[in-house]
């Protein structure tokens, strides 16, 4: 079955284009990239699938079930990490953690626990104290502790020391072995390339390649050439 | 329940802070009450003289010497007010709150239906609105005694039961308003509480403006009219019908939109 898959979905936001007539199939136990420069659509297209954003026209499913009428049971298995992370003021990382595992039901204390240490993020501390990347971490155990059948991740970096990085893709390679889908939106080139095994460029709302190991295997240099191809040529057509 | 229990908790200090200001005006209110039974006199003539504004106050109907006359016109105020602006800011902000700082996000992306979401939020709202009527109740007649004054529990029931039924149905008009503003809700739940109010005020004072009294939920708690006639319980059963209409129209858009 196909973790993620679009026909023709469109978003737009009155005249202002989101994303057009885009085609999307990850297959599941994939470790799939979605790329682009910022402002091409990437999280308008995860928005849509997540059943925020209501589309335009077109269809899609994620874990083939209807992204318009079944949002709250894939929300059920999806891990969703959003490119801003915003919390409740007043409350403590425990209790956020807590708050978010109450809404799905589950009780994850246990892997919450694991994943606060693995991260190094302090529970007991107020999230509006929080760092950038403080805020980043409690999202990704929001996002891990049920271990979802999906996980969605929307520039997850951002904000995370080069070694709490290496410690979180470490944990998504984890995840990945046990059987977790991952969908990387990011626009870092490196981290695509070292961990994605295919990968879908957008430009301007519209995929405009989709690459293989073939590309994803160039060297950095030759990799980052290749890419930047798709920039100019947008650069060029506008 | 989760998100119930949350809306609880996120909005316990705003009521704590309500529930003890308006119940502490209250109570200051009924502390003077024995000093303004002895002035009655020189009060009941000031109040005549005040002309069209005796009547805009009720003040024309009411037995300002008597405990129940008293509380109705001060407390009642009080209480009117002060309740219809907590009632009004609590269900315009919850679902409007969400969108304005960020949070729709992490919360929608849960497995949580839209529904399940609008009906926690309103049943915390309402909660809310019952913990600070009843607190409010409690300090009045713990006040009452204090200055060994018997409760009049029939008038005082009364009237605080018109005025939960004011807050609930401005509270469900602002709900629904929630479910389509992002940022200003406050903003428009506290006009629609002074609009309210005044539009009272402007009913009271001239009979072709009588009509308003359907339109403001204000017209049902005239603390005058409930002392001596009772309840208007078909302002208050169209309060309710307009209550309904501010939670259909949440749900029915919630459900729907988009959320950026």
């Amino acid at each position: 079955m196909e973790a993620l898959r679009t026909e023709k979905l469109s978003k737009s936001y009155g005249k202002v284009r989101g994303i057009i007539e885009l085609d999307l199939r990850v297959e599941q136990g994939e470790f799939f990239g979605f790329i682009g420069p910022n402002g091409a659509g990437k999280s308008t297209t995860i928005r849509t699938l997540l059943g925020l954003l209501r589309p335009t026209s077109g269809k899609g499913t994620v874990l083939g079930l209807d992204i318009t009428r079944k949002t709250e049971e894939i929300l059920a298995h999806v891990g969703y990490l959003p490119s801003e992370t915003v919390f409740y003021p007043g409350m403590k990382v425990r209790e956020l953690i807590r708050f978010s595992a109450g809404l799905r039901r589950r009780d994850c204390g246990k892997e919450g626990d694991v994943l606060c240490e693995r991260l190094r993020l302090d529970p007991n501390r107020r999230v509006e104290e929080l760092s950038l990347g403080n805020r980043k971490k409690a999202g990704i155990v929001c996002a891990l502790q049920h271990r979802p059948e999906l996980l969605i991740l929307d520039e997850p970096t951002s904000g995370l020391d080069p070694l709490i990085q290496r410690e979180f893709f470490a944990i998504l390679k984890e995840y990945h072995a046990a059987g977790t889908t991952v969908f990387l939106s990011s626009h870092v080139l490196s981290e695509i390339r070292r961990n994605c095994s295919e990968a879908l460029v957008l430009r301007e709302g519209r995929a405009v390649a989709r690459l293989g190991r073939a590309e994803l295997d160039k060297s950095e240099e030759e990799f980052e050439d290749f890419f930047l191809r798709y920039y100019m040529e947008g650069d060029e057509e506008t | 329940m989760t998100l119930f229990r949350h809306e609880v908790r996120q909005g316990r200090l705003s009521l704590v802070i309500w529930a003890l200001t308006i119940g502490g005006l209250m109570a200051a209110c009924v502390f003077l009450f024995p000093e303004m039974k002895g002035e009655m006199g020189q009060v009941g003539e000031m109040f005549a003289s005040m002309g069209a504004l005796t009547a805009a106050f009720g003040l024309d109907r009411l037995n300002y010497g008597t405990f129940p006359g008293y509380y109705a016109i001060e407390c009642g105020n009080i209480l009117g007010l002060g309740g219809a602006m907590f009632a009004t800011m609590a269900a315009s902000a919850t679902l409007a709150k969400e969108e304005k700082v960020g949070t729709a996000e992490f919360l929608l992306t849960h497995p949580v239906s839209r529904a399940q979401v609008v009906t926690e939020k309103l049943l915390a709202v309402l909660v809310q609105i019952l913990v600070l009527n009843l607190t409010v109740l409690v300090i009045a007649a713990l006040s009452a005694l204090a200055i060994g004054e018997d409760i009049p529990w029939g008038e005082l029931g009364k009237l605080h039961l018109a005025y939960l039924f004011l807050q609930i149905e401005l509270a469900g008009v602002c709900f629904g308003l929630s479910a389509f503003l992002r940022r200003g809700s406050m903003g428009a739940g506290l006009g629609i509480a002074a609009g309210a109010y005044f539009l009272d005020l402007i009913a009271n004072l001239s009979e072709k403006a009588e009509w308003l009294h359907y339109v403001t939920p204000f017209g049902y708690t005239a603390g005058g009219d409930i002392l001596s006639e009772g309840l208007n319980w078909s302002l208050m059963a169209l309060g309710i019908l307009w209550f309904g209409v501010g939670i259909v129209t949440a749900y029915g858009w919630y459900l729907r939109k988009s959320i950026h």
